[in-house]
C-alpha cells in the first residue's frame, strides 16, 4: 500500500467502518471470533494501509512482505481488512462459514492475500521463521510479521521458533503479540499465566516493544523502526479484547459469541456513534 | 560381488539371496543423504532443515559442502516442519529431515497444516524408520506414520525398497510442487531393479511375475518378498511380487490386478497391521468386489518386540521362511 496515503484519523475512522464490517459478516455467517477480531483489527488495519509492502496487484510478487496470522481465529477482521484492500470483493465475505464457501473460519491460502492456512495455534512463528530464512537466503528485501495471540503463547512451539528466529538473526521478522489478556476460559493470568512477556522475549535474544495497539502512531513507531541488526522484533500491543462495543469490550463470553439481533443493532448504534464524532472531528 | 550377509538375511534367505544374483546397495539414507548432495549442488533453491539429526540423517557432507542450504534447528520437530513449510511457502524447495518416529508424532499437527493443507512444495524425510531403532523401544518405533499420513490429503508417500527407488523418490519430491513423505531405514538393501527399470510415483514395480500367490511389499520388506516367491518357485508355485514403493497414491490397477489375476494376496510392511499398505489393498479389493484369499503381515496391535531390526522381522514373520508360510497357508484355506 503506498506509504502514509491515510492519516491517524483516517486510519481510526476506517477502523470504526471495518469493525461494523466484521460484525456484519459475523452476525450475518451466524458464527465467527466475535472480541478477538475486534482486538486485533487496528493492527490489521495499519498494518495493511501503512507498514506491509503488499497488494492485490503485488501479492504474487516474491519480494513483497509477508503477514502470516498465527491467531487464525480472528480471520473475520482479516477478511474486512483484505476486502477492504481490494484483494475481493466485499460481497464475498457474505458467503463466510456457508456450504462450500472457501470463507472458512480460519485463513487460508484460497483466499487472494492470505499466505498461509492456520488456525491451529503454535504454528505462524515457526512459519514466518521458515519464510524469513528464505528471505535471507535469497537476499530479499521483504518483511515477515506474524500476529499471535496472548493465550496462543502457551503453546510451546512457540517457544522453539523464538529461540530459532534469534539463533538465524533475523531481523526481518516481527512478532506482534495481541495481548489482550483474556482467552476463552478467562483472564490469561488465571488460565496459566505468561508474565512478565516483555522479559520472556528479551531473554530469548528478540527487540521488544510494548505499545498501545489501538494507537496508530504508537504502533506505526514501532512497525516502522529499523530492526536492530541481528534481532527479531517482538512487539506487545495491548488491547482491549470486544475494542470498540461498550458490552464486548472485556468479556470472556465474547471470545466466540454472536450477537443476537438487537445486540448487533445496539453495537451498529454504538459504531455509528463513534463513526459520527470522527467525522466531526475531520471537519 | 555377491551380497554379503545383511542381519535381515537367515543362512537359507541369504542363499536364496545369492541364488538371485542379488547385489547388496547401501543403505537407503546412505543413498539418499548422497541424492540430495547432488540435487542441491545443482540447485540453490534446495534446503535441508535438520534438527540435530544431521549425523543421523547422512547429512554431515551436505552440511560442511553446502553450508548456506542446510538450516539447524536443533531438538525441536514442530519446529523444523513449520520451518521447512515456511521456506516452501516463500519459494525453496525444502526438506524436513527428522527420525520418522519423532517427525511424524510430534509434529503431526504441523504436518498435517503447516505443510499438508497448506500444499506447500515441502518434503519430509522420516529417517531410521519403522524398527529402524528396534532395540531401542517403542519411543524410537514409526509403525504408525503411514497410517497417520495416509489420512491427510495433498501429501504422497514413497517407502522405498531399495537404492534406486531411494533416489528417484527423492529427485521426484525434488520436482514435486505439493508435499511428499519419504521414509528410510538404516540397513543396507539389495538392489532389486535392473538398470533399465522405469520409476514413476504411484505406479507399483514388478520384481517378479507369476498367478499363485502375489506379493505386495514396501520398503525393507520388498526383498523378503522377492525370497519368498523364490522360495515358493522351489514348490513348483509362480508367486508375482510388487514393490509397491508409493503407499500413497496407491498403484490400484497394479493391486486390483494381483486379486484378480492371482490365486491369494499377502502385503508386507513395517508397519502396524493398523492403517498401512495391507489395509489400503484391503479396502481398494473389497470395494472393488474382489474378494481373493488374503493376509497382511506387518506389525501386530501389541507391544512391538524390541531387537535387531531383522529380530523383529522374523518374529512377526517378514521373512523368506515366514511369509512363504504365510502364503502357503493362504493357499490351503482358499
Amino acid at each position: 500500500m503506498a506509504t502514509g496515503a491515510l492519516s491517524d484519523r483516517d486510519l481510526a475512522l476506517k477502523s470504526v467502518r471495518l469493525r461494523k464490517r466484521t460484525l456484519e459478516i459475523i452476525y450475518h455467517a451466524g458464527a465467527g471470533h466475535t472480541g478477538g477480531s475486534l482486538s486485533c483489527l487496528d493492527i490489521l488495519n495499519l498494518l495493511y494501509n501503512r507498514i506491509l509492502n503488499v497488494s492485490p496487484e503485488t501479492f504474487g510478487e516474491p519480494t513483497r512482505d509477508r503477514y502470516v496470522q498465527s491467531k487464525g481465529h480472528s480471520v473475520e477482521a482479516l477478511y474486512a481488512v483484505l476486502a477492504d484492500c481490494g484483494f475481493f470483493p466485499n460481497s464475498k465475505l457474505e458467503t463466510l462459514c456457508h456450504y462450500q464457501s472457501p470463507f472458512v473460519g480460519h485463513p487460508t491460502r484460497k483466499i487472494p492475500g492470505i499466505e498461509m492456512n492456520t488456525g491451529a495455534l503454535g504454528h505462524g512463528l515457526s512459519i514466518s521463521v521458515g519464510m524469513a530464512l528464505a528471505g535471507k537466503m535469497d537476499g530479499a528485501p521483504y518483511r515477515v510479521f506474524t500476529l499471535m495471540g496472548d493465550g496462543e503463547l502457551a503453546e510451546g512451539s512457540n517457544w522453539e521458533a523464538a529461540m530459532a528466529a534469534a539463533h538465524y538473526d533475523l531481523d526481518n521478522l516481527t512478532a506482534i503479540i495481541d495481548h489482550n489478556t483474556l482467552q476463552i476460559t478467562g483472564p490469561t493470568r488465571d488460565v496459566c499465566s505468561n508474565e512478565p512477556l516483555d522479559e520472556k522475549w528479551r531473554a530469548f535474544g528478540w527487540t521488544v516493544a510494548t505499545v498501545n495497539g489501538h494507537d496508530f502512531a504508537a504502533l506505526t513507531e514501532a512497525l516502522s523502526k529499523p530492526a536492530e541488526p541481528g534481532k527479531p522484533t517482538c512487539i506487545i500491543a495491548n488491547t482491549v479484547k470486544g475494542r470498540g462495543v461498550s458490552f464486548i469490550e472485556n468479556t470472556t463470553q465474547w471470545h466466540h459469541r454472536v450477537p443476537t439481533e438487537s445486540e448487533f443493532q445496539q453495537a451498529m448504534r454504538e459504531l455509528d456513534v463513534a463513526e459520527a464524532k470522527l467525522k466531526e472531528a475531520a471537519e | 560381488m555377491s551380497a554379503p550377509a545383511p542381519s535381515t538375511f537367515t543362512p537359507a534367505a541369504q542363499a536364496m539371496a545369492e541364488k538371485l544374483g542379488l547385489k547388496m546397495g547401501r543403505a537407503n539414507l546412505d543413498e539418499f543423504g548422497a541424492t540430495l548432495m547432488e540435487l542441491a549442488k545443482a540447485d540453490p533453491n534446495i534446503v535441508v532443515v535438520t534438527s540435530d539429526s544431521r549425523g543421523s540423517g547422512k547429512l554431515g557432507s551436505f552440511g560442511q559442502a553446502l553450508p548456506k542450504q542446510l538450516v539447524e534447528v536443533g531438538i525441536a520437530e514442530q519446529n523444523l516442519v513449520g520451518i521447512t513449510a515456511g521456506l516452501a511457502a516463500a519459494g525453496k524447495k525444502s526438506f524436513g529431515v527428522s527420525p520418522a518416529c519423532f517427525l511424524t508424532a510430534r509434529s503431526l499437527e504441523q504436518i498435517k497444516n503447516d505443510v499438508c493443507y497448506s500444499d506447500v512444495p515441502a518434503t519430509l524425510v522420516g529417517i531410521s524408520a519403522g524398527v529402524s531403532y528396534g532395540a531401542l523401544g517403542s519411543t524410537h518405533h514409526s509403525l504408525h506414520d503411514l497410517a497417520a499420513l495416509r489420512a491427510i490429503p495433498n501429501i504422497t508417500i514413497v517407502v522405498p525398497a531399495d537404492n534406486f527407488e531411494a533416489r528417484e523418490a527423492v529427485r521426484a519430491a525434488a520436482k514435486s510442487d505439493h508435499p511428499f513423505f519419504i521414509r528410510f531405514g538404516k540397513a543396507p538393501m539389495c538392489h532389486l531393479h535392473k538398470p533399465d527399470a522405469k520409476f514413476a510415483v504411484g505406479n507399483a514395480l514388478t520384481l517378479r511375475d507369476g498367478d499363485d500367490v502375489a506379493f505386495i511389499g514396501t520398503g525393507e520388506t520388498a526383498v523378503h518378498c522377492l525370497l519368498a516367491a523364490a522360495h515358493l518357485a522351489e514348490r513348483g508355485l509362480n508367486c508375482r511380487v510388487l514393490s509397491m514403493h508409493t503407499v500413497k497414491p496407491l498403484d490400484a490397477d497394479a493391486v486390483l490386478r494381483c486379486g484378480r489375476e492371482c490365486r491369494a494376496v499377502v502385503t508386507a510392511e513395517e508397519h502396524s497391521v493398523h492403517g498401512g499398505l495391507g489395509e489400503a489393498c484391503a479396502s481398494l479389493l473389497l470395494q472393488a468386489g474382489v474378494n481373493a484369499p488374503f493376509r497382511i503381515v506387518g506389525i501386530p496391535d501389541e507391544d512391538t518386540v524390541t531387537g535387531a531390526q531383522a529380530d523383529i522381522f522374523r518374529h512377526y514373520g517378514i521373512s523368506m521362511d515366514g511369509l512363504a508360510a504365510t502364503a502357503l497357508a493362504l493357499m490351503k484355506n482358499a
